[in-house]
């Protein structure tokens, strides 16, 4: 499954990243402390979040993640836009809670390693 | 979700890419429809071949087959002409068509040969699956030449250095407060290590610790320095601050323990996992800090054994 393919199914609009979606998704992780995620995330995972800031990038790049969403009609402010088109990473916004959007893509068939 | 490996993608890739013309055989055998089926039967015997194009005045008129020979033999009609036994128009590939089209149609007809035709409708190849199977590999194998070049060139680097210790150090400033720019110290140091073609694992691993101890320097202190030092069979990344130092240095190494304000955990920071998150990635790590003067924590990654711990 490739990140286009969750954008339709989940409404999700595109910030950012919009020439990265073929990425790979292998798999998802949710959390918003960026620690969790360092040592938790896996390469190829679609990060679930409601962290709107430069940061959520720079941990995204540093792991290589599929994609993050932001959830919860958080809108990130322009250094994230920038930050991700930079690194190429797609940014796609929902509304919706994380616990939906996690059990929306669980649905679609993407799983937590391990 | 199967893991997947970048090759299959890149065979992927490949297949809509490469044109029937690349990987297509163009020594031609063919034969004319006022032939016996017996001379196409001695023709595909010689040379080893399960089918030929038909031509009539240069132009393609037909298909004749291994299997219409069995069955001109079956019937005992050898002596007829191949204009009679052939299969007419036949399906064609042009030469300019991607290798996808050319997978698709097989699949499609289920014919074990296409003749291939330029722009102007002349006969240039006969395209077997097999001409496909052996010029995705070749171009597979081209392409992987390429890439361990590039790596061998990275890796071997510091062994084209004449000196008695060659280390590479990369450095960078981390400011106080800096969440725009903060990670990418950290991001440049991966970068770095990938393309010295430093093993994937300990790419992550010097990563994650580097990140964190970068963020560390960016909340808790005045700011400082982050340097990595690489050399052959060994990478050390120096986290160092000018203060104002840690009080209880196993107090701060407890997961969960944090002094981060409010407003910092509410971007998702000071989680208190920092110190622990670089203890498990690190081989060796040094934490020193002196309240007033500053901190210094040392990781140390041993690379010999390409990652593997």
């Amino acid at each position: 499954m490739i990140v286009q393919d969750i954008v339709a199914p989940l409404g999700l609009r595109i910030a950012a990243g919009e020439g990265h979606l073929d990425r790979q998704i292998e798999g998802g992780y949710a959390a918003d402390l960026l620690s969790c995620v360092m040592s938790g995330a896996t390469k190829g995972d679609v990060w679930v979040t409601l962290q709107a800031h430069p940061n959520v990038i720079a941990v995204a790049e540093l792991l290589g993640l599929a994609c993050v969403v932001i959830t919860e009609g958080t809108e990130p402010d322009g250094g994230t836009v920038a930050k991700a088109n930079e690194h190429g990473i797609p940014v796609l916004l929902s509304a919706a809670t994380t616990f939906k959007v996690v059990s929306q893509l669980v649905k679609l068939g993407i799983e937590a390693h391990k | 979700m199967e893991r997947i490996d970048k090759t299959p993608t890149k065979v992927q890739e490949l297949v809509y890419e490469l044109r029937v013309r690349q990987v297509m055989s163009r020594a031609l055998i063919t034969v004319s429809p006022e032939a016996s089926m017996a001379e196409v039967k001695e023709l595909l015997r010689t040379h080893h071949i399960s089918g030929v194009p038909v031509l009539e005045d240069g132009r393609l008129v037909g298909m004749v087959s291994m299997e219409q020979v069995i069955r001109a033999l079956e019937s005992q009609q050898l002596q007829a002409p191949v204009r009679e036994r052939m299969t007419a128009s036949p399906r064609v590939l042009h030469e300019e068509e991607s290798i996808i089209s050319a997978i698709h149609q097989f699949a499609r007809y289920g014919y074990g040969r296409f003749p291939v035709l330029d722009q102007q409708g002349n006969l240039v190849g006969l395209l077997t699956k097999g001409d496909i199977v052996r010029g995705l590999l070749k171009q597979m194998e081209m392409l992987w030449h390429a890439e361990e070049e590039r790596r061998y060139q990275y890796q071997h680097m510091f062994e084209d250095i004449e000196s008695d210790d060659t280390t590479l150090t990369l450095r960078y400033q981390v400011r106080q407060h800096d969440f725009d720019t903060g990670g990418e110290a950290s991001s440049k140091i991966k970068r770095a290590l990938e393309r010295l073609g430093a093993h994937p694992q300990i790419v992550r691993r010097v990563a994650v610790a580097a990140y964190e101890a970068e963020v560390n320097i960016m909340i808790h202190s005045v700011g400082g320095e982050l340097t990595a030092e690489i050399s052959p069979g060994r990478i050390v990344v120096v986290a160092q601050d000018g203060g104002p130092g840690i009080a209880d240095i196993e107090l701060a190494m407890q997961a969960g323990y944090s002094t981060a304000p409010d407003w910092i955990r509410e971007l998702g920071f000071g989680a208190g996992m920092g110190l622990s998150n670089i203890r498990s990635c690190c081989d060796t790590m040094n934490l020193t800090s002196e309240v007033g003067v500053g901190t210094r924590l040392e990781m140390i990654f041993e690379t010999r054994d390409r990652g593997a711990r």
